[in-house]
């Protein structure tokens, strides 16, 4: 009841953030761009993938921690009013996830649909990038809640962030290289679940049927579950990534001093 | 109407409060005093159920507090510096604290006009001037006409015709048999609106007296001496 109250006046403060509408522009800007340029739609999504796969995690950790932080009077303020701390939560998360979720959708499908695509064939693109949203939001609200200096907390979401989209990476091909005697598939596809930005590329690639830019774990990933199940399988891991700092966050939130 | 005992609260590397007992009255103005780092704002958090504490037992009107939050509809605070959403306007605001209370049916909006914040109503809140704001925060306060305010340098910041009325309003208050506990750092406030002074120092419940009986026990003229006077030999 309360929740979805807060719900509605975060989100009518937020939509009217300049951040907000800056975010959509830069979504509708590149893609525009790269329609100009002369791409067809296929090619569009290609090179849309690694923009959503860099720029959505690293503005959802950073935005989202920083909103956390720049909120702390105001959750004080509303926790003083008949209000459940759960629902609270909920509210601010929502506050952040929404308007960049749509901010996102609206930003790279306009210069889609203004081309006569297909809602379809930009759908999995969407999904990738809201998933990554949500989840970087929630590792963010775990931050930022562990740590109450700010500087702190900003400063290892930047290395979470590096660390999942480049570290990581070199991390497997190093492992890749040493072990190239040994099989490695299986710790391979451990390996790629256990970072959700691999497995939005992998969810991304085998949709697209890109396999000249799947990289190892892509190809591993296709190899050994198929299309459907590696899909199934990705979205699965992660829902996963999304629900553990969440619910993290959420316990610490219900737990925390303020 | 709210008692306090035996509360504890420790953080990481420091106790802020050991043991402290004590009660709140209704038609009571009780001010919270102390050094900085003795305890009060965890006290006062604690009530208001920011803070968890580590034992200790907390009622407000006979009930004793275990996490229900319902409660607080009968609480009004006041905070040092209040932060509400940015890009709504203050309408928009106390239509959102008025949401998310129920829409009570009996509300106190004198001190809108005592402020003449009329004006003010249609301007995002990251517009308003430092004295606005807490005006703002005062009217929100005292709106839903509750039982028991909790004001944090509720002065401060204000203009001296904004400062003297919201005085005059915690007294109106005070009248109608509220629970008004209150912190300032200015003694000449205290000694105006206060009929109870509570001393935290280091954690512990130092004394609780009334003003009235601390003047007269040290013969001091004003509240600053005689605090001072108490204290004296207590490193503070």
């Amino acid at each position: 009841m309360s929740t979805t109250k807060i719900i509605k006046y975060q989100l009518q403060d937020v939509f009217r953030s300049k951040w907000v509408w800056a975010y959509a522009l830069f979504f509708f800007a590149v893609t525009e761009a790269l329609f100009q340029f002369g791409g067809d739609g296929d090619r569009v999504i290609t090179s849309m993938m690694n923009v959503v796969l860099l720029v959505i995690p690293l503005i959802s950790i950073v935005l989202g921690a920083m909103y956390l932080y720049n909120s702390r009077e105001y959750i004080e303020l509303l926790l003083c009013q008949p209000v459940k701390r759960s629902s609270l939560f909920f509210g601010l998360f929502s506050g952040v996830t929404v308007p960049l979720s749509v901010a996102f959708t609206v930003g790279v499908a306009v210069p889609f649909l203004m081309r006569g695509s297909e809602i379809g064939s930009i759908l999995f693109l969407v999904i990738t990038g809201i998933l990554l949203t949500v989840i970087f939001v929630a590792m963010a609200f775990g931050l930022a809640l562990s740590f109450e200096d700010r500087i702190k907390g900003l400063g290892i979401a930047l290395i979470l962030w590096l660390f999942f989209t480049v570290i990581y990476d070199g991390i497997i091909l190093l492992i890749i290289y040493s072990f190239s005697d040994y099989p490695l598939q299986q710790p391979v596809i451990i390996l790629s679940m256990l970072n959700p930005v691999d497995l939005g590329r992998i969810l991304l690639l085998l949709n697209y049927d890109i396999s000249a830019l799947m990289g190892f774990t892509g190809a591993v990933f296709q190899r050994f579950f198929g299309s459907l199940a590696g899909q199934s399988i990705s979205i699965t891991a992660m829902l996963l990534w999304l629900a553990i700092p969440f619910w993290l966050g959420r316990r610490a939130f219900l737990r925390r001093n303020f | 109407m709210i008692t306090v005992k035996q509360l504890k609260k420790r953080f990481a590397k420091l106790e802020a409060l050991k043991g402290v007992d004590v009660s709140f009255e209704p038609g009571e103005v009780t001010a919270v005093l102390g050094p900085n780092g003795a305890g009060k704002t965890t006290l006062i958090k604690s009530i208001l159920g920011l803070v968890r504490p580590d034992s200790g037992i907390i009622t407000f009107d006979g009930k004793e507090l275990n996490g229900d939050y319902t409660y607080r509809e009968r609480i009004g605070y006041m905070p040092q510096q209040a932060r509400y959403p940015e890009n709504l306007t203050v309408k928009e605001i106390l239509e959102m604290i008025r949401d998310l209370r129920n829409y009570p049916e009996v509300q106190d909006e004198e001190l809108i006009t005592m402020f003449n914040l009329q004006s003010e109503m249609n301007k995002p809140f990251k517009t308003l001037s430092g004295g606005n704001k807490q005006k703002m925060s005062a009217v929100l306060a005292f709106l839903f006409c509750p039982d028991v305010l909790f004001l944090d340098e509720p002065t401060a910041g204000l203009d001296p015709i904004a400062s003297s009325k919201l005085k005059d309003k915690i007294i109106t208050e005070k009248k109608k048999g509220k629970t008004i506990i209150l912190t300032s750092h200015i003694m000449s406030e205290i000694q105006e609106l206060a009929d109870k002074v509570v001393y935290l120092l280091e954690g512990n419940l130092h004394f609780v007296t009334t003003v009235d009986s601390l003047l007269d026990d040290t013969g001091q003229p004003n509240l600053e001496r005689a605090l001072a006077s108490k204290l004296e030999g207590v490193a503070a």
